[in-house]
């Protein structure tokens, strides 16, 4: 029995021993997208443009609004190649030169750039410098030649460039010096070696220049003016006919500069319509002979007809978009008309000569949810037949991009994910009797099979077919795309509202759009003309008595872009996508206030404060009403004036004291200031805790027995101030005149908790705050490099609970609730340490009680996610830690952060254009989801302390099954063994 | 407990008083040092906590530093409101502005007087009080030209001042001649369910701590460890060469245990096979392990955890030891996958 004793101790050692095997922060190359998705956009489309050439003619090439230049397969849409501009480097036009190349004009008409169409690699660059910031426009002229160079014409900042094709060198370029030119169009009439620049000077004058091709020489130079100005539109109808409007926007002008002769024409646009209703707005096309003027009613197609008389050939109220010409044959130019009616888009694709009669006309049902088309592009093909045929991309109001051909939708892309604005979590429905998804098992022998594939795989023994079918059968068999809630709360759903407007559920599982929704709300509409989508609160999340409903979202929306414009509020189900509710307020929004209170119903109370500073109550029912008055004094916020440098701090006061009584209105008032020296100091960045984060210890106990109390306060604010002069970019201010301060501030009394200056450090910060610390980037201009720094901060004032037997005896401080209006005995502790590199964005794991130590979530300027430990920001590390600390895991004091390639979230991915990190927890202590998004998204689980509480997904059951069934067997065997040895011995 | 806080406060501005005057410096270079002082160490803690007592203002402390030509005196005021009433002056605060020759301007000495309350104010107070509202105050944003850009608001709650007086503690945060933010409050605590409670005497005893900003430390540098390439994880530095036993204790006590067992079945056999062959028949009874020893081959006892018996092997000692530490280890690795388990 002496041994059985032994061995148990003994057991739980091996136990022991092999669970603290150094931890593998890294995944195997075969857990590649087991838990993690990734998805790639472009961002809505701005301009497209076919390739014409053999090899070219299976893409299209776009740029888009998210800085993204992209080659798309025309058969299914798929990316071919794509780069990614910088946020600052706006592109203005592309076009395609010499059937190969795509020419990108970008960064306010200064840099022009070449790419080669079939791989996407940069052939030249060349920067473009002018005397003055204007309008830039980009032309490639097909057969203008100098010297067997082909020619690309740019207009940027106020001076012509003839730019070579081959090379981007500049072979001439031309000022136009004149203050007040703003040039509108650049012409090349086919077939002629002249240049015509035409634009407005002053506001009543019509300006041509009339330049060589060859060598930029000014030909002629003539203005004329119209007393009563022009809008700055203007569409071309012929390479020598523009049409205007004039300032009122009720005449119509057709200016004419044949030979450098100009000649206006006016016709009033009530000649061609009867009833034009408002103001009208030329809508920008280059269909030749026809343009499209748009009243607030009508759309309306005129016709110019010789010596500058217009005729009306529709009038339509419905939505309808116009393409560019493209010339299909011998002076004949076709151009599409996408209208819509009701449920259906028409598109007829018609000549330029000939309205009446159609190329194409289709009717294609088209969900209601993507909005109205904003842009239509069109490219023909030669079809079987040999006759032309047609296909159009159209880009929708919630920025999906289409393909239409031969009647339908041949693909979308849903590229409004791109631009992403808020995200947040929900759960899915409860997996309930009768609905049971759980797939059982084919038969034995296939689960039989997958499992010795599985042991052969972890033997190494498996052929490289077997590991594909271990892959692949790894992501048919995980459960992990299903519609219903796990154990591990794995799955759930994410809603994403993007710039549009649009709302997507995404699964977290695999990434598959559960359902989108077009916001009523943020549909354009004759009451709100830009509507605005700001934020997603989580409304309702039904978890203890009210099981049955379905947990909601609150959008909330704007009607314009200044923060007095009317608010809505949408209520949104998360299970189906319907939109519950919706809401126009009468005030506007500048902050929303999530109250940390639910109604019997677990809708939450938020706080609306608008921009006269008043606060209302929704959702605005009796029983919040009720719960609100409760915890009426208990409510304080801060508001953040950063273009004056003041934050206050707010109560709220009593009712609304206006013309209405509206018991949901409440008056408030200012508690505190701080205000920051205007000439010293400018805050650039202010972060608070999350709302919903769980902080497990209140203590931490440090490497002599000691204890620290953690100060953990839901109100405190960290803000950044910079000098004013060191807010521009790095390096634009000497070390001495730049300095940083970073706050730390109770929002309720607005006390300053702690202080501190960086010399020579300046923005931009970016920071993130969680439980008693926060972390901050910034750059260091004394050492040249990026720095991050910690501030952690303690409570004094229950320090002294460390007695165990004032502990046994109750008699310490540690329940008796907590005043911010006590004097604060805090005492912090911080650290600065080096980091390669620069930040654009910094998140945290949060997991659901708070017990899994913390990984910093640094999104770095190369768009991956860097898992970094919070040991390493510890501000307790030494050079030379003692024995005690060691075994608590400091990690001895270096100077830099480490940079573990492994630690790469993201792996060999990049989420191009990476703007924001969410963390959602888990059900499951140990893990955390975390999604990345920008253009792309990415979307993973990590385990900061590795999957304590689970087996790993890889676990082999089988080989456990068969450890079990063998030394069963050997039991039996051996029993019987023994007992037949027995048996004989008794014979003998 | 207030005789004590005199006491203290009296001690403190003897020390403040006699300070100066105590070496044999002179006023100049006494300048000269906290200029030092200041730029030269990197926490310039400069509160300095100056409790007064008002009404009867602290006597004035100015005869030293009078002829400094670089200080002079300001004075700022103190306004406070009752509730969402209209501010109004409430006190004064007079200091020594500071200028140094690198042009920037600090405070320094700051003192406060308060006006004691009127009858009017008392009931304002009062009505504070049981309505659970907020006293506040506010000073200007620059102390040169107030109001600066505006004025710097506190407040609190009104029945956290009083206790056997009224209490409260200023804390002044300052940048240069700005003042960013005035932290008003109750000098200790201030429990919740705040009760009503009247004080005793209508007088203020204020504590007023002016306060700068803290450099941050600098982040280290280690030129010489980046030379010597270091460790990218930082924490898996090469552990010190454990001894022998250390390393491999987990194989060698069950070996260890193994032998034993084997060598006390060796001890036994040559006795028992004596006994038994001197006593054939009481061989019959024997049961065990004695009688496997019997049959005269080499056997081990192994306890086998699962069933809890002892099993009998009659084979070669080596063959089997072996397999013995198979079972073992195979044991301890489905042990310990399985207490990976969720609890």
């Amino acid at each position: 029995m002496a041994i059985r004793s032994f061995f148990v101790p003994f057991l739980l050692f091996a136990l022991c021993f092999y669970s603290s095997l150094t931890p593998v922060l890294s995944l195997y190359e075969d857990q590649v997208g087991l838990m993690d998705w990734h998805q790639q956009y472009i961002g809505k489309v701005k301009q497209a443009v076919f390739s014409t050439q053999k090899t070219g003619r299976r893409r299209v090439i776009v740029s888009t609004e998210e800085n993204v230049i992209a080659s798309l397969d025309l058969r299914h849409g798929e990316i071919f190649w794509r780069h990614l501009l910088g946020s600052d480097d706006v592109i203005d036009g592309i076009d395609i030169g010499l059937g190969k190349y795509v020419i990108t004009l970008s960064s306010g008409g200064s840099v022009l750039r070449s790419w080669n169409i079939p791989d996407g690699q940069m052939v030249w660059e060349s920067f473009l410098q002018g005397p003055k910031h204007s309008k830039s426009l980009l032309l490639v002229p097909t057969n203008l030649k100098i010297e067997k160079d082909n020619v690309i014409v740019v207009f940027s900042n106020g001076r012509l460039h003839a730019v070579s094709c081959i090379d981007g060198e500049v072979l001439w370029n031309k000022d136009f010096e004149a203050e007040s030119f703003e040039a509108q169009q650049v012409i090349q009439p086919p077939g002629s070696d002249l240049i015509y620049v035409i634009g407005f000077a002053a506001s009543s004058q019509f300006e041509m220049y009339q330049i060589n091709a060859r060598n930029g020489e000014l030909l002629k130079h003539e203005r004329a003016t119209f007393s009563s100005g022009f809008l700055r539109e203007v569409s071309l109808v012929s390479s020598e006919t523009v049409v205007a409007l004039d300032s009122t926007g009720s005449i119509l002008l057709t200016i004419s500069f044949q030979n450098g002769e100009i000649s206006f024409q006016q016709t009033p646009i009530s000649n061609l319509v009867e009833d034009p209703s408002g103001p009208a707005a030329i809508l920008p096309s280059s269909v030749p002979g026809i343009f499209a003027i748009k009243t607030n009613a009508f759309t309306i197609f005129i016709r110019v007809i010789g010596e500058g008389k217009l005729e009306v050939v529709e009038k339509t109220n419905h939505e309808t978009t116009v393409s560019n010409a493209l010339p299909i044959s011998e002076g004949q130019q076709a151009f599409a008309l996408v209208q819509h009616a009701g449920s259906e888009i028409h598109l007829a694709v018609k000549i330029s000569h000939d309205w009446d009669g159609n190329l194409l006309k289709e009717s294609i049902k088209m969900d209601q949810q993507r909005g109205l088309v904003h842009k239509v592009f069109i490219n023909n093909y030669i079809r079987t037949d040999k006759s032309h045929g047609f296909r159009v991309l159209i880009v929708m109001e919630d920025h999906s991009l289409l393909l239409l051909q031969q009647g339908a939708i041949v693909w979308s892309r849903e590229d409004g994910l791109a631009s992403i604005i808020d995200v947040t979590a929900s759960g899915l429905p409860v997996e309930r009797d009768g609905v049971s998804v759980a797939k059982v098992e084919h038969n034995l022998f296939e689960w039989l099979k997958g499992h010795m594939l599985k042991l052969k795989g972890t033997l190494m023994l498996a052929s490289p077919q077997d590991v594909a079918a271990i892959q692949s059968m790894r992501l048919k068999s995980s459960e992990k795309s299903k519609m219903t809630r796990d154990h591990n709360g794995f799955r759930k759903l994410l809603v994403v509202l993007t710039r549009a407007g649009k709302l997507f559920a995404l699964h977290t599982g695999d990434g598959r759009i559960v359902w989108s929704h077009f916001l009523q709300s943020l549909h354009k509409s004759g009451t709100c003309q830009s509507p605005i989508g700001l934020n997603l609160y989580q409304w309702q999340v039904p978890h203890h008595h009210a099981m049955d409903e379905n947990p909601s979202v609150l959008v909330i929306s704007r009607c314009g872009p200044c923060s007095d414009a009317p608010a809505v509020l949408s209520f949104v189900d998360t299970y189906t996508g319907k939109e519950l509710n919706s809401l126009s307020l009468v005030h506007g929004v500048v902050q929303v206030i999530p109250l940390p209170y639910t109604d019997s119903t677990e809708q939450r109370l938020h706080l609306l404060i608008d921009s006269d500073k008043h606060a209302h109550l929704y959702p605005t029912t009796s029983e919040a009403l009720r719960i609100f008055k409760r915890e009426f004094s208990n409510i304080y916020w801060y508001s953040v004036e950063d273009h004056n440098g003041i934050i206050k701090g707010h109560a709220l006061k009593c009712k609304c004291t206006g013309e209405v009584a509206d018991e949901f209105c409440f008056d408030t008032r200012d508690l505190w200031s701080v205000v920051f020296p205007s000439e010293s100091e400018k805050i650039i960045a202010t972060v608070t805790r999350k709302l919903n984060e769980v902080v497990h210890t209140q203590a931490k106990v440090v490497a002599d027995q000691d204890v620290m109390y953690k100060y953990i306060s839901r109100n405190l604010l960290f803000v950044a101030t910079v000098a004013p002069k060191g807010s521009g970019e790095i390096g634009s201010v000497t070390p001495e005149e730049s300095w940083l301060v970073a706050y730390l501030i109770d929002t309720v009394t607005g006390r300053i908790l702690h202080r501190v200056t960086h010399h020579g450090a300046q923005g931009p910060v970016h920071a993130v705050f969680s439980e008693n610390w926060v972390v901050y980037h910034y750059f260091n201009l004394r050492a040249h490099r990026y720095e991050m720094s910690v501030i952690e901060i303690y409570d004094q004032s229950r320090a002294d609970n460390k007695d165990v037997w004032k502990l046994v005896l109750g008699k310490h401080n540690l329940t008796s609730p907590i005043s911010l209006f006590s004097r604060p005995e805090v005492i912090t502790k911080s650290q600065s340490y080096f980091f390669t590199h620069s930040v654009k964005a910094i998140a945290v794991t949060s997991t659901a009680k708070g017990i899994t130590s913390k990984q910093l979530l640094i999104g770095t300027i190369g768009d991956q996610v860097l898992a970094l430990d919070k040991r390493f920001l510890d501000p307790r590390r030494s050079v030379n830690p003692t024995q005690a600390e060691k075994e608590e895991g400091i990690i001895p004091l270096t100077d830099s952060l480490p940079i573990i390639p492994q630690s790469y979230v993201t792996h060999a991915l990049r989420v191009e254009g990476l703007r924001g990190i969410v963390t959602v927890p888990a059900k499951l202590e140990s893990t955390t989801l975390v999604f990345a998004h920008g253009v792309d998204l990415f979307f993973t689980q990590l385990a900061p302390s590795k999957t304590y509480d689970s087996l790993t997904e890889d676990f082999s059951y089988a080989l456990l099954l068969l450890t079990i069934v063998a030394l069963v067997a050997a039991i039996f065997v051996t029993w019987r063994l023994s007992e037949r040895k027995e048996l004989q011995d008794k014979w003998r | 407990m207030r005789s004590v806080k005199v006491i203290v406060s009296f001690v403190f501005t003897l020390s403040l008083l006699s300070f100066p005057s105590s070496g044999f410096q002179s006023d100049e270079l006494l300048v000269d040092d906290e200029e030092f002082g200041l730029e030269g160490s990197p926490q310039p803690r400069s509160p300095e906590p100056i409790p007064t007592r008002s009404p009867p203002v602290t006597a004035p402390t100015r005869k030293r530093h009078s002829d400094l030509d670089s200080d002079s005196k300001i004075q700022f005021s103190l306004e406070h409101a009752f509730g969402d009433s209209d501010f109004s002056p409430a006190g004064t605060f007079s200091a020594r502005l500071k200028t140094w020759s690198h042009g920037g301007q600090t405070l320094t000495k700051l003192r406060f007087s308060r006006n004691s309350f009127t009858d009017e104010d008392k009931e304002k107070f009062k009505n504070l009080l049981e309505s659970d509202d907020f006293y506040r105050i506010r000073i200007p944003s620059n102390v040169l030209s107030p109001p600066g850009r505006d004025f710097v608001i506190s407040s609190v709650k009104a029945r956290c001042l009083p206790r056997e007086g009224l209490d409260e503690h200023f804390v002044i945060h300052m940048e240069g001649v700005n003042v960013l933010a005035v932290n008003y409050g109750s000098p200790g605590s201030c429990p919740y369910p705040r009760n009503l409670k009247l004080p005793a005497k209508w007088s203020f005893s204020s504590h007023t701590v002016l306060k700068n900003s803290e450099q941050a430390p600098r982040a280290p540098v280690f030129t010489e460890e980046i030379l010597g390439g270091e460790n990218a994880e930082g924490e898996v530095v090469q552990p010190p060469e454990r001894s022998f036993w250390a390393k491999y204790w987990m194989y060698l006590i069950p070996l260890g245990l193994i032998v034993m067992n084997a060598i006390t079945q060796a001890m036994n056999m040559p006795e028992e096979q004596a006994t038994g062959q001197g006593q054939p028949s009481a061989g019959a009874v024997q049961r065990g392990p004695s009688s496997a020893a019997q049959i005269g081959r080499e056997s081990v006892n192994v306890f086998f955890p699962v069933n809890g018996s002892y099993l009998v092997w009659p084979r070669p000692l080596n063959t089997e030891i072996n397999l013995c530490i198979k079972i073992l280890e195979l044991k301890y690795f489905v042990g310990s996958r399985i207490s990976e388990v969720k609890l």
